[in-house]
């Protein structure tokens, strides 16, 4: 038995499709900045912050990093309203997506932060500079460095696990291939153009990070 | 007036008890040599003196500024003291200038014109002008450890503490770091070193300090100490070393 392959079908829904690759590629832009800032924030707080702080860091990169991300999607959604917080589904995709990818990378900054020679802190408390100036100028340079990497592989996870967002129909790629798939019931073509199109944003993704991090690190090292 | 005034500071790593009230003055342009076994508190006094080590009782005056006060300053105070240590840590990511420029523009907020300037000028002192843009993978130990001499003399110190800062070089990249120091020295820096390198404790320091057991052991006019040691412990030392 042969199957045809009809993706003139999918044409008249090329709009449809667009946006959703569009609102896909921002939601993981705008959750790379804002997470990577949260998760800079934190890592600062555990290493370099009151011990109070540093504990409710560990809360919240435990209570993330151990439960599903459609679960802390849905509490946000479908929970917090149940508190008075409603939230519009693409408001509540944003946020838990920065709240995922920020516990993830407070814990890979923090690895990097680590790593910094302790002489390093050291030789700028010396030179007068404060806990902080020492962090922003010596230490969090040198572990972004380190951590580039693996931050950069967490960044494409967290981009292909946007597509859990579909499910409280906020209208990115995923919600549009399902969409576009139960008006023309062409679901094989449907599918294979948004797999293809998430293997292309994935490909892409890692080679604009790799370009990004040959010209913000490209002192000798 | 002593440039720094250490009075029976006393000092415990939990039940470990390394200095074991130390009292020693420093004087403008001094020289001060601190000799000893590893373990007799050398480093850890050192430490003491920029407040990267806290003491559980005694004084240290630097420079007026009374270290670990209430009321002190702690930037203040490091601004005065200098410290250049044995493993260089210099930064990395930042070029030889971008090492020296670093503090005056982050804490003096100097401008990065002037701290360039500075940059240029302390990287002529310790004979790198060259080497302005090479960043420290690119610089042999010697070279590094005299970067980071310069990164501390662009705060203009008042005092330089030296912690050991020729014992991880190689054996011929030794004098080059110890000429710069001597260099110092004959312009009138205040400088304490703890220092392994007997021959330059002698010829270039004013006072030796030999630490034993978290103590001075025993303190003078280097050459008369060396020439004739009076305790048994440093003759044992100085004698060992030959």
């Amino acid at each position: 038995m042969l199957y045809k392959l009809q993706f003139a079908e999918l044409l008249p829904y090329w709009d449809v499709l667009l946006q959703g690759l569009v609102f896909t590629i921002v939601l993981t832009i705008v959750s790379t900045a804002a997470g990577v800032a949260v998760g800079t924030a934190g890592a600062s707080a555990r290493t370099f912050g009151p011990a109070w702080l540093g504990w409710i860091v560990v809360v919240y990169v435990e209570l993330i990093r151990n439960t599903p991300f459609i679960v802390q999607l849905f509490f946000i959604f479908f929970g917090l309203p149940a508190a008075g917080v409603k939230l519009d589904e693409t408001t509540a995709a944003f946020l838990a997506m920065v709240i995922n990818l920020g516990a993830y990378s407070t814990e890979i900054i923090r690895a990097g932060i680590e790593a910094v020679p302790k002489g390093h802190i050291e030789a700028g408390v010396s030179l007068a500079m404060t806990k902080w100036e020492v962090l922003r100028h010596i230490v969090l340079n040198q572990a972004f460095r380190k951590i580039y990497p693996a931050l950069s592989s967490q960044i494409i996870i967290v981009m292909l696990g946007s597509a859990v967002v579909s499910q409280i129909s906020a209208q990115d790629l995923t919600y549009a291939a399902n969409f576009v798939a139960s008006r023309d019931f062409r679901n094989f073509e449907v599918y294979l153009v948004a797999t293809l199109a998430y293997l292309v944003l994935a490909i892409v993704t890692r080679a604009v990070l790799r370009g990004l991090g040959r010209i913000f690190f490209k002192a000798a090292s | 007036m002593s440039l720094v005034s250490i009075r029976e500071v006393r000092k415990s790593f939990g039940p470990l008890e390394v200095l074991k009230g130390v009292s020693l003055e420093v004087a403008k342009g001094d020289v001060v040599a601190i000799i000893g076994r590893s373990g007799s508190g050398k480093s850890t006094l050192l430490r003491c003196i920029n407040g990267l080590e806290t003491f559980q009782s005694g004084a240290i005056l630097a420079d007026g500024l009374e270290v670990g006060g209430m009321h002190t300053d702690v930037r203040e105070l490091r601004r005065h003291v200098g410290m250049v240590f044995q493993q260089f840590n210099l930064f990395p990511h930042l070029t030889a200038a971008g090492n020296v420029m670093l503090a005056p523009t982050v804490v003096n907020k100097t401008s990065k014109k002037e701290a360039a300037e500075i940059a240029a000028e302390m990287l002529a002192k310790v004979g790198l002008s060259d080497k302005r843009d090479a960043y420290p993978s690119q610089l042999s130990g010697g070279q590094q450890q005299r970067v980071a001499i310069a990164r501390s003399l662009a705060m203009r110190p008042k005092v330089l503490l030296c912690d050991e800062i020729t014992s991880a070089l190689d054996p011929e990249l030794v004098n080059e770091v110890l000429r710069v120091v001597e260099q110092l020295a004959k312009e009138g820096m205040t400088l304490i070193l703890v220092t392994h390198e007997m021959r330059f404790a002698r010829d270039v320091g004013t006072n030796l300090v030999f630490m034993h057991h978290g103590k001075v052991h025993e303190t003078g006019v280097p050459k008369e100490v060396f020439a004739a040691p009076k305790t048994p412990e440093l003759q044992q030392f100085v004698g060992g070393i030959g």
